[in-house]
């Protein structure tokens, strides 16, 4: 039976939500052309399928070995390009590791690869839906070779629930090359553990309209209030005031989360090119006529060291209670 | 140290895009086009490792048109040593076909270190990178916001989510640039005079297309008009009532 493969992610053991995604995007693909779902989990020994299959797999493929524990981009491509020989079509994540990890599966496939779809259907041929010019255009694409390698970004597919076998199956994992081409050595973690703007829920931003960088707290109080992750504008983050990990936009990151509040962001053309597909947009703005008033649902005007605050005071009381 | 560094032209981010009559392209006149941001990292990356060995030679590949020229003479401007412009029409987003047009170009060039932006800002594909160095089977790095290279050997430190992935690598190897990693300069009057003179080579070329076709170019769909809920502090409660009961994400 055809099947499809997707590539899962984990960290220090853990499967990482979006691989849910993941799984998702795969039944999808899968259930429209009959095909099954194989899940493929790469790490150290005494990962956990639990749950995989009520997320969509039909089976799992585990590759595990000691030296697997962090990603090994070319141990981790030969692997996922073996499981995937066979399969319509390979589908993962459009994480740090799957933008790396998919480009490189589909080079040794001889496959055709595309990042950011939106949706994906059909069989035999597969036609995608994806963002160009970040986002100013879709473009839809027909893929007439198979199989495809195919990555989805974060929260644009809801995980399901399936309720497939998921039986596991371990695959052989090839001894590694020596000397290694490339190795990695660490992962370094900052001493508190920072929410990703790119796969938060909840997103809130901060630009110019937070007037001096000390000032940013009024952004990360409200932030920490709701759970959700700190973005910036390219404004910001080119005076130095915050890190390039944060910056929303063309030239930083395209966020779709469920909500995303600007403060401060007039809302120029790169950066509403990275947070317009967000399902619910707060903009905060001292201009009336800032072009971000023109994407958002919901707005204010006023200055934004007035109006975050206020906005952090009640979002405490609610989740107080 | 030899490097080449992939570049490739753009439309400008600040750019309005408009689709063309076809329903496939974007029109292009009227736009600004660039050197890739991403690549500009690129670029700058190789013009400091060769400046810190104090020699070694840099040269700019491109794929696409004579337009790409303007480019390529960026580039140079800022201080690599010459081009190579590998003439091909590219219609649909084929990361592979570029791919392998690259890495056959780039396997002839006995290059220690090859550079990319990790993305093209105008299909946004982030994939040419990753690709040419496993066809070539070389090391690669993507998105590295920090790079050391000595003795042959390389590290190279790259962010993924809530931390920073380090690695270490042999040359000849490959890596794809991320914002953070350096400050790119704008190129001198004299470097702008002296790239008009530098070697920019052209071969026309072939792609291998890989069974992708783009059949549709569209706008996004317009997202539903909002509404200003209030002016100041005093209007945060309605904002969290609508927030709450109307778009029910708290």
């Amino acid at each position: 039976m055809a099947a499809i493969l997707a590539v899962l992610e984990q960290r220090n053991g853990e499967i990482k939500r979006v691989s849910h995604e993941v799984l998702a995007a795969a039944r999808g693909l899968a259930d429209g052309m009959g095909a099954e779902v194989h899940a493929l989990l790469i790490g150290a020994p005494g990962m956990s399928a639990d749950g995989l299959g009520g997320a969509g797999a039909d089976k799992v493929l585990l590759a595990a070995d000691d030296s697997l524990g962090l990603y090994q981009a070319h141990r981790y491509a030969y692997i996922a390009a073996q499981a995937g020989t066979d399969k319509a079509a390979v589908v993962l994540a459009g994480t740090a590791m799957g933008k790396d990890l998919g480009p490189r599966i589909a080079a040794r496939m001889g496959a055709p690869y595309f990042n950011d779809v939106k949706t994906m259907e059909g069989s035999g041929e597969i036609t995608i839906t994806r963002p160009m010019y970040s986002g100013k255009a879709i473009a839809t694409v027909k893929i007439t070779a198979s199989p495809c390698v195919l990555s989805v970004p974060p929260n644009a597919f809801a995980p399901v629930d399936a309720g497939k076998a998921g039986a596991t199956e371990d695959v052989a994992v090839p001894a590694p090359v020596e000397p290694a081409r490339a190795t990695t050595v660490e992962i370094k973690e900052p001493e508190h553990a920072v929410l990703d703007v790119a796969e938060a829920s909840i997103v809130v931003a901060g630009g110019r309209g937070v007037k001096e960088e000390g000032d940013f707290n009024v952004v990360e109080e409200l932030a920490a209030a709701l759970n959700g992750a700190v973005g910036a504008s390219r404004a910001v983050v080119d005076n130095g005031w915050r890190s390039h990990s944060e910056q929303v936009g063309q030239t930083g990151k395209t966020v779709s989360p469920n909500l995303y509040i600007a403060l401060g962001i007039s809302g120029a053309i790169q950066h509403l090119a990275g947070m317009r597909t967000s399902k619910v947009i707060v903009a905060v703005n001292k201009d009336p006529d800032a072009p971000i008033f023109k994407v958002a649902d919901y707005g204010i005007v006023g200055d934004v060291m007035e109006v975050a605050p206020r906005l952090t005071e009640e979002i405490k009381k609610i989740s107080e209670g | 140290m030899k490097i080449a560094v992939c570049v490739k032209r753009v439309p400008d981010t600040e750019a309005r895009i408009k689709v063309g009559g076809d329903g496939k392209s974007i029109e292009e006149s009227g736009v600004k086009f660039v050197l890739n941001p991403f690549d500009e990292y690129a670029v700058e990356e190789a013009i400091k490792l060769k400046e810190t060995a104090g020699g070694g030679e840099i040269v700019v590949v491109s794929l696409g048109t004579d337009a790409n020229q303007e480019t390529m003479r960026t580039a140079l401007a800022m201080g690599a040593d010459k081009g190579v412009l590998l003439k091909a029409d590219v219609a649909a987003p084929d990361t592979l076909a570029v791919a392998k047009a690259l890495a056959a170009e780039l396997k002839e060039g006995g290059y220690d270190l090859i550079l990319f932006g990790k993305l093209a800002v105008d299909d946004g594909c982030h994939a040419v990178g990753a690709m040419v160095a496993e066809l070539m089977e070389l090391p690669c790095v993507s998105s590295i916001s920090k790079l050391e290279i000595a003795d042959g050997k390389g590290k190279a430190e790259r962010e993924i989510e809530g931390g920073v992935e380090v690695v270490v690598f042999s040359l000849p190897a490959a890596a794809t640039t991320e914002k953070g990693l350096n400050e790119p300069r704008y190129p001198a009057l004299k470097g702008i005079m002296m790239a008009k003179k530098k070697p920019l080579e052209k071969k026309d070329i072939t792609l291998e297309a890989s069974g992708v076709e783009l059949t549709a170019l569209a706008y996004p769909p317009e997202r539903k008009e909002g509404r200003i809920v209030g002016e100041g502090p005093d209007a945060v409660p309605a904002l969290i009532d609508a927030l709450k009961n109307e778009a029910k994400v708290l």
